[in-house]
C-alpha cells in the first residue's frame, strides 16, 4: 500500500514534467498566405533564466507591436517559444523541433554563445535563418550562412572594455578571472589581453572558474596578492554577483570589470552594495535620452512593469529586424529571407543603427556603464574603429508600419560600417 | 605568507560547511550501514527553508545575527522533519531488504527532492538576504593582507557551537548513548528495551538539521542557491565522511577540513605542481580513490572487523 503511494507520486511527477515539455507542440506553419511563424528558443527556467525571459519579453513586444500596425505584409506574426534550460544539447533539440516540427521561418536565439553555437548547425542544415539576439562570440555567425546576429562581437566587446580600463581609469596592471566553460567568457578573455597589453597594460594574474561554482576566494585572494589596477571578470551575473560579494569580503578594492553577460535584475540581489564602482560594456542604455530609445522604455515597463535590459532590447530588435527582412524578401523562403537579411544596412534599432556586415554581424558602438545602488549609470560610449559617433544620438525614432519597409531601411550601400546620420561628426573621445 | 593564511581560512570556511553535513552522512552510516545520497539535496532544502522565512517572516528588511539565529533555528527545524519524513516514508519500509535497495531508494529520493523543486520553483538562482551587512563591510584585517569577514566568523563560530553540541549529545545524553547502541548491533538494542526506530529517526533528524544549518551559514558568505546546489556540495562532502572514516564524528569533522582547505589550496598553489584551479572539484574524487585503495577505513576509522 504505502509503495504504491510512492508509485503513485513519481509517476504524477514524471506526467508533470512531460506536460510541460509538450507545450507549444503540435502547431504547423503554413507557408503562403496565412500566419508567419517565427521560432524563439532560450533559457527560460536554468541558471541564465534572466537572460531567456527578458529577451522572449522583447521578441514578444515587437510581434505584439507588429501584429497592431497590420502584421508582415498583411499577414500575422506567431512567436513559439521554446526552453531550453541553458544547456547547449537542449538547445540544439529545441531547434530542430522548431524547425523540422513546427517549419519556423526563421529562428531567433540564443542569448548565450555556447548554447548558440551547439543550435546554429540545426538552423542552418534546414536552411532556416537564425538570428542572435546577443550571442557576442565570433563563432557563432560562422557556423553557416543563414546565422545572424544583431549585437557587436566579443572582439570589439573585449576591446571596448581594454581600452576604457587603460585610457578612462588609468589602469597599468589588469588581473582577469573567467568562465572556463563558457565561449563567450574565454573569448572576452582573449580580446582583452591583446588588446589591453597593445595599450601598453600588463596582466598580472589570471584565474578561472566553472559555471555553478559557489566559491571563488581562492582564486580572489591570488588575485588580491598580484595587486591588480582592475579585475576583468566577463562572466554571467549569477556568478559575477557572488565573485563582487566575496571580493569586497577579502578587502579587494580594485574595480571588476564585466560584458553585457551582467546585465539582469539578479545581479543586485547576488551582489548588492558591493557591487558599486563597477563598470560593464553594453549594448545600450535606459538612461539613453533619444526618443525612440525613451518610447522602448516606457512602452516596455507599462507592459512588464520593470525597466529592459539590453537583452530585452536586443530580443526587440532581432524580432524587427527580422519582420524587416521578411517584408523586403517579400515572403518566407528561406534563401530569399536569408539574402534579406544580409542586406539589412542602417536598421534604426533601439540598441543603435544595425548594418549587418559580410560576416553576417551587426555592426555598433557600445556603452560604457557603471554600477551604482542598483542601477546601471551611463559612463561613455566607445565606437567600432571606422564608425564615427553621431552629433546626437544613433538611434532615430522607430519607423512607423512594417509595411513600408523603405521607411525603416535605407538603401545606403558602399562602406562597410557607413556611419549614421550626422550632422557634425565630432571625433570620439574614448577612441583611437 | 599573508596569502597562504588567507587560503586557509577560505579552504577551512568552505571546509567547516562540508564538515556540517558530512556529520548527517556518517551518523546514517554508523547507525543504518546506508548512504544517505538524499542529505545532499537536504542541505539544499535547509537553505531554501531559510530563504523562505526569511522572505515571508519579512526578516530581510530588520537583518542582524539575531535574525539569522531565528532563521537558521527556523531552517534546521523544516529540515530536521523533512529527514524524518525521507526515514519513515522512503528508508524504513525498505530497510528489510537488501542493503542494495536502500541505496537505490537513496538515490532516487535525492533526484526527486531536486526534480520537485525544479518543477516547483525553477532551477534559477535566487539570492539570499544578507543578515551580516558583510556585503557592504570591509573586513576584519589580521596582518598584512590577511582578512576574515563578518560571515566568515559567523561560519566557524556557528559550526563549531553546533560540532560541540552535537558530540555533547551523543557522549552525554541518554539519547546519544541508545544512538550508540543502535549502531553497535540494532538487534540487541532492541532487546535492551531500546525503541529503534525512533532513534533512527532522531538520529535523521539531527543529520538533517545539521546540514541545514550549513546550507544557511554558507548562504551568508555566498548568496547563490538553487534546487542543484546539494548535488556537488553533497558529494564532496560524503568524500569527507569517508576520508574522515566513515561512522566516525571526529572523523567527518576532520574530513570535511581537510576537504575544503585541499580544494582551496589547488585553487591557490596548485598551478605550481601542473594542477590547473578548474581541478578543485577534481581533487575530492581524487582524494576518494586514494583513501579507498590505501586506508579504506579512512583517517580516524577502526580497523577492527565488522562481525555479522
Amino acid at each position: 500500500m504505502k509503495r504504491t503511494s510512492l508509485a503513485l507520486l513519481l509517476i504524477t511527477t514524471l506526467c508533470f514534467s512531460f506536460a510541460c515539455e509538450r507545450r507549444g507542440s503540435g502547431t504547423n506553419a503554413t507557408d503562403g498566405g496565412g500566419e508567419i511563424v517565427i521560432g524563439y528558443y532560450g533559457d527560460l527556467t536554468g541558471r541564465t533564466a534572466s537572460f531567456g525571459v527578458s529577451t522572449k519579453n522583447g521578441v514578444e513586444m515587437a510581434a505584439d507591436e507588429i501584429n497592431k500596425a497590420g502584421g508582415i505584409m498583411g499577414r500575422k506574426v506567431r512567436v513559439i517559444v521554446e526552453d531550453d534550460q541553458g544547456e547547449p544539447n537542449k538547445a540544439a533539440t529545441v531547434v530542430s523541433k522548431l524547425v523540422n516540427q513546427d517549419k519556423v521561418a526563421a529562428v531567433l536565439g540564443e542569448v548565450a554563445s555556447s548554447n548558440s553555437l551547439a543550435a546554429a548547425p540545426k538552423a542552418q542544415e534546414a536552411k532556416i535563418p537564425m538570428i542572435s539576439p546577443s550571442s557576442t562570440n565570433p563563432n557563432v555567425t560562422q557556423v553557416g550562412d543563414f546565422i545572424f546576429r544583431v549585437c557587436f562581437i566579443d572582439p570589439f566587446q573585449g576591446d571596448v572594455m581594454a581600452k576604457f580600463a587603460a585610457n578612462n581609469l588609468k589602469a597599468k596592471r589588469a588581473a582577469i578571472l573567467y568562465d572556463f566553460n563558457a565561449d563567450y567568457s574565454r573569448g572576452l578573455r582573449e580580446f582583452f589581453t591583446r588588446s589591453f597589453k597593445g595599450l601598453g597594460g600588463q596582466i598580472v594574474a589570471e584565474q578561472s572558474y566553472t559555471q555553478g561554482d559557489r566559491d571563488f576566494s581562492g582564486q580572489l585572494t591570488q588575485i588580491r596578492a598580484a595587486n591588480p589596477d582592475v579585475i576583468y571578470v566577463p562572466g554571467y551575473y549569477g556568478e559575477v554577483g557572488v565573485i563582487s560579494n566575496q571580493s569586497k569580503q577579502l578587502g579587494i578594492k580594485a574595480p571588476l570589470l564585466g560584458g553585457d553577460g551582467w546585465d539582469s535584475p539578479q545581479l543586485w540581489e547576488l551582489g548588492g552594495a558591493s557591487l558599486n564602482g563597477n563598470y560593464i560594456s553594453n549594448h545600450y542604455s535606459v538612461d539613453d535620452p533619444s526618443p525612440a530609445i525613451q518610447k522602448f522604455v516606457a512602452d516596455y515597463k507599462s507592459r512588464y512593469s520593470i525597466l529592459p535590459d539590453a537583452l530585452a532590447a536586443l530580443g526587440y530588435d532581432s524580432m524587427r529586424v527580422l519582420a524587416d527582412a521578411i517584408t523586403r524578401a517579400g515572403g518566407t523562403d528561406g534563401t530569399k529571407l536569408r539574402d534579406a537579411i544580409a542586406q539589412t544596412k542602417n536598421f534604426a534599432g533601439v540598441t543603435g543603427s544595425i548594418s549587418i556586415d559580410k560576416d553576417r554581424n551587426a555592426v555598433k558602438p557600445a556603452v560604457v556603464l557603471k554600477l551604482q545602488d542598483s542601477k546601471f549609470v551611463y559612463d561613455t560610449t566607445i565606437y567600432p574603429e571606422g564608425m564615427t559617433p553621431p552629433a546626437s544620438s544613433a538611434a532615430s525614432p522607430p519607423a512607423p508600419g512594417y509595411a513600408s519597409p523603405a521607411a525603416a531601411t535605407s538603401p545606403a550601400t558602399g562602406a562597410p560600417a557607413p556611419p549614421p546620420p550626422t550632422k557634425a561628426a565630432s571625433p570620439s573621445p574614448s577612441n583611437r | 605568507m599573508d596569502t597562504f593564511v588567507q587560503q586557509l581560512i577560505n579552504g577551512l570556511n568552505v571546509g567547516a560547511i562540508y564538515a556540517l553535513i558530512a556529520l548527517g552522512y556518517t551518523m546514517v552510516y554508523g547507525i543504518l550501514r546506508l548512504i544517505n545520497f538524499a542529505h545532499g539535496d537536504v542541505y539544499m532544502v535547509g537553505a531554501f527553508a531559510g530563504f523562505y522565512i526569511a522572505l515571508y517572516a519579512g526578516f530581510a528588511a530588520g537583518a542582524s545575527l539575531g535574525t539569522l539565529i531565528l532563521v537558521l533555528l527556523g531552517a534546521m527545524i523544516i529540515a530536521a522533519v523533512v529527514g524524518m519524513i525521507i526515514e519513515r516514508f522512503a528508508y524504513r519500509p525498505v530497510r528489510k531488504y537488501s542493503r542494495m535497495t536502500t541505496l537505490i531508494m537513496a538515490i532516487g529520493v535525492s533526484l526527486l527532492i531536486e526534480n520537485l523543486f525544479v518543477a516547483q520553483i525553477g532551477a534559477t538562482p535566487r539570492a539570499f538576504p544578507d543578515f551580516l551587512g558583510s556585503q557592504s563591510q570591509a573586513p576584519y584585517r589580521l596582518f598584512g593582507n590577511a582578512a576574515i569577514s563578518k560571515a566568515q566568523i559567523v561560519i566557524f563560530l556557528v559550526s563549531i557551537a553546533l560540532m560541540l553540541l552535537l558530540q555533547w549529545i551523543v557522549f552525554k545524553t541518554k539519547v546519544g548513548t541508545a544512538m550508540r547502541a543502535v549502531s553497535f548491533n540494532l538487534n540487541s538494542a532492541k532487546l535492551m528495551g531500546i525503541n529503534t526506530d525512533a532513534i533512527i529517526s532522531l538520529t535523521f533528524a539531527i543529520g538533517s538539521a545539521l546540514a541545514a544549518a550549513g546550507g544557511v551559514l554558507t548562504a551568508q558568505y555566498n548568496p547563490n542557491i538553487d534546487p542543484l546546489m546539494g548535488i556537488l556540495t553533497g558529494l564532496k562532502a560524503f568524500v569527507a565522511a569517508v576520508l574522515g572514516g566513515i561512522g566516525n564524528i571526529p572523523g567527518a569533522v576532520l574530513g570535511g577540513l581537510l576537504i575544503g582547505a585541499a580544494e582551496t589550496l589547488v585553487v591557490g598553489y596548485g598551478h605550481h605542481i601542473g594542477i590547473a584551479s578548474t581541478y578543485r572539484d577534481a581533487v575530492a574524487f581524487a582524494i576518494l580513490i586514494l583513501v579507498l585503495l590505501l586506508r579504506p577505513s579512512g583517517l580516524l576509522g577502526s580497523t577492527v572487523q565488522e562481525k555479522v
